[in-house]
């Protein structure tokens, strides 16, 4: 064959416009493949609020609630941990909740919750999602010899106080997330709706 | 070429090139005639692969790819299917010794200086491989839906929420759920049985190419192709087959010999291979008392859990992977051979190994926990990662300035 005579602009625009349609084609069928890695409408679905019976939850225990697969804990909290909170304030790395995504509005306050006493929390670590353990008495830890009470996270070891703050030195840098909840009654609580439902 | 030509293969090789391949990679494949020990990891590293590829697609047909049924259909498998417990566990301890040949066969290509030039496309098709494999065991792990397969699913899924703005979208999109759960299962039973295996063997056939077209190198570095006889074959250069093949059945043997002893008689490993938590089934709500890798990602757990802060400390594990793809241009060094770099280079490398070697024990330990009762694990684990990455980041310094040996013209020892 004779390259004499050929048109070598032309060929570039030829091989260009080709080259850049067949990209925008390739981003086309991109789409479905990506986006079919999406979460499904039945995922999606699956974020119903779970109810939750707290009357037999004692001053200083805590239970485990199933909110959209992920652990919910509640606490009932006692005055003498209610009063030590603010004295944490120099240790910890967010005590005045300034991360406002962690909790609704109405937990933005010092106890972190409605009710002062009643914490709720994500039991998800802010660092890398395992479930921190819960050890409620204050005295010398081995990851904390001046422990407070609070969760320590067993995976990375992040440190939280009693109303899901995180402490100094932990890899997590956010408090843990108090997720929307309301109440029925007095001795119901549901997770994951915001309004209070009479 | 006086030999008479089989009709068939004659037919054959009109069509297909198959002499000629075979002779440019089997019979006319001229390797250094000095090759050790080390050399033996990368035909290990194949025989793993073909032991992965043939136990997982045995696997496959008993296992259900699904949070309801993926823990109880390995159990199936260990219990009810006809040798089903052998297969598992080929398939198991399989991960284990295809990581052993491979970190071996690394160690030997930082020896032996094997990435420098000509042989850069060489190291990373390899660092591809190790990428795709290390991804292949995590995606694998997680099949057997116990309670570390979903744990282990959740920290290293969530390293990606690290990423600024995207970070929870990205996540997201991974799992195909808010949570980990069977749509994430799902699509890792995918990936681990058809995809990436597919990345795998590709990107071993370009090692392979490449490492044809340059030729080996070999424990003195030297380049064997400056020296040829009146035939154009290297004068320190063996046929790959019949020498290198015979030669290799017995590092193989060896190998086998001590894959089985360890198949047999401690499948689990000790709980470094198979944890012990993995035998209770995924749950959710509850993670288990002490989370910890399988003991080939502990390195780089390591670095990550060395640092006290989200983003960085993935950086930090990122940056430890990423770096070793640059080594052919970190090292300056005018040799390739331990054998011929100076006193820095000498003592660096060695001591490069056992850091390696601490880093992985110290990710499978607990952070709180004392090394042999002398240092704090996590003040030990900082000080080796600032040393692993000191070592590649001064590497042009060292290797540059340090004092090195002459090289011979011709390899030393061989038979």
């Amino acid at each position: 064959m004779s390259q004499d005579g050929v048109n070598n602009s032309r060929r570039l625009l030829l091989l260009g416009s080709t080259a850049a349609v067949g990209a925008v084609g390739a981003g086309f069928v991109a789409v479905p493949f990506l986006a079919s890695w999406n979460p499904s409408e039945k995922a999606k679905a699956a974020g119903a609020p779970a109810k939750v019976d707290i009357s037999k939850l004692e001053p200083g225990a805590m239970l485990t609630a199933e909110w959209r697969g992920k652990p919910v804990y509640v606490v009932r909290r006692t005055a003498e941990v209610l009063d030590m909170l603010d004295g944490l304030a120099d240790r910890l790395k967010d005590p005045a909740n300034e991360n406002k995504a962690q909790q609704p509005t109405y937990a933005d306050n010092l106890q972190r919750s409605r009710q002062p006493e009643l914490l709720v929390l994500l039991g998800v670590c802010t660092h890398l999602g395992c479930a921190p353990k819960f050890y409620a008495e204050v005295k010398p830890e081995p990851f904390d010899a001046d422990w407070q009470g609070g969760f320590f996270c067993p995976c990375h070891g992040s440190r939280f106080d009693m109303s899901g703050r995180v402490f100094n030195g932990s890899p997590a840098a956010d408090n843990l997330i108090v997720p929307p909840y309301s109440f029925e009654g007095d001795n119901v609580l549901v997770i994951g709706i915001d309004e209070e439902t009479a | 070429m006086s030999q008479q030509k089989n009709p068939i293969m004659g037919w054959i090789d009109d069509r297909l090139p198959v002499t000629v391949t075979y002779e440019k990679h089997m019979s006319k494949y001229y390797a250094p005639k000095n090759f050790n020990f080390w050399y033996f990891f990368g035909v290990l590293s194949m025989i793993m692969l073909v032991n992965q590829i043939l136990t997982g697609i045995w696997l496959t047909m008993n296992f259900t790819p699904s949070a309801d049924g993926a823990f109880a259909s390995v159990e199936y498998i260990m219990r009810d299917v006809q040798w089903g417990w052998l297969l598992r566990y080929m398939h198991s301890t399989g991960a284990t010794f295809f990581f052993i040949a491979i970190y071996l066969h690394m160690m030997r290509a930082l020896l032996y200086g094997s990435y420098q030039k000509p042989r850069e496309l060489i190291w990373l098709f390899g660092m591809g491989i190790y990428l795709a494999l290390m991804a292949e065991a995590f995606m694998g792990y997680v099949l057997p839906w116990g309670q570390m397969s979903y744990w282990g699913a959740q920290v290293i899924i969530s390293l990606f929420g690290a990423i600024p703005v995207i970070g929870d979208d990205l996540t997201t999109w991974i799992r195909g759920d808010f949570l980990i759960s069977g749509a994430t299962l799902n699509r890792f039973f995918a990936l681990h049985v058809i995809a990436v295996p597919l990345v795998i063997v590709a990107l071993v056939v370009l090692h392979l190419l490449a490492l044809h077209e340059v030729g080996s190198n070999n424990p003195d570095g030297v380049d064997i192709k400056k020296h040829k006889d009146e035939n154009g074959v290297p004068l320190d250069g063996i046929p790959f087959h019949p020498f290198y093949t015979v030669h290799d059945m017995v590092g193989i043997v060896v190998f086998l010999i001590v894959f089985c002893s360890v198949m047999f008689f401690f499948p689990m490993g000790g709980g470094f291979m198979l944890e012990y938590a993995n035998f209770e089934p995924a749950n959710g709500l509850k993670t288990p008392e002490h989370i910890a890798p399988v003991w080939y990602f502990g390195a780089f757990y390591t670095i990550l859990r060395a640092i006290p802060h989200k983003l960085t400390g993935v950086i930090a594990m990122g940056a430890a992977i990423a770096i070793l793809f640059v080594l052919p241009w970190l090292d300056k060094s005018p040799v390739k051979s331990i054998r011929y770099k100076g006193i820095v280079s000498k003592t660096l490398i060695p001591v490069f190994g056992v850091a390696f070697a601490i880093l992985t024990w110290l990710g499978t330990q607990p952070s709180s926990g004392e090394f042999l009762h002398l240092i704090n694990n996590t003040t030990l684990a900082r000080w080796l990662t600032a040393f692993y990455f000191g070592y590649f980041l001064l590497m042009p310094f060292y290797t540059r300035m340090e004092k090195t040996k002459p090289v011979p013209e011709r390899v030393t020892g061989g038979h």
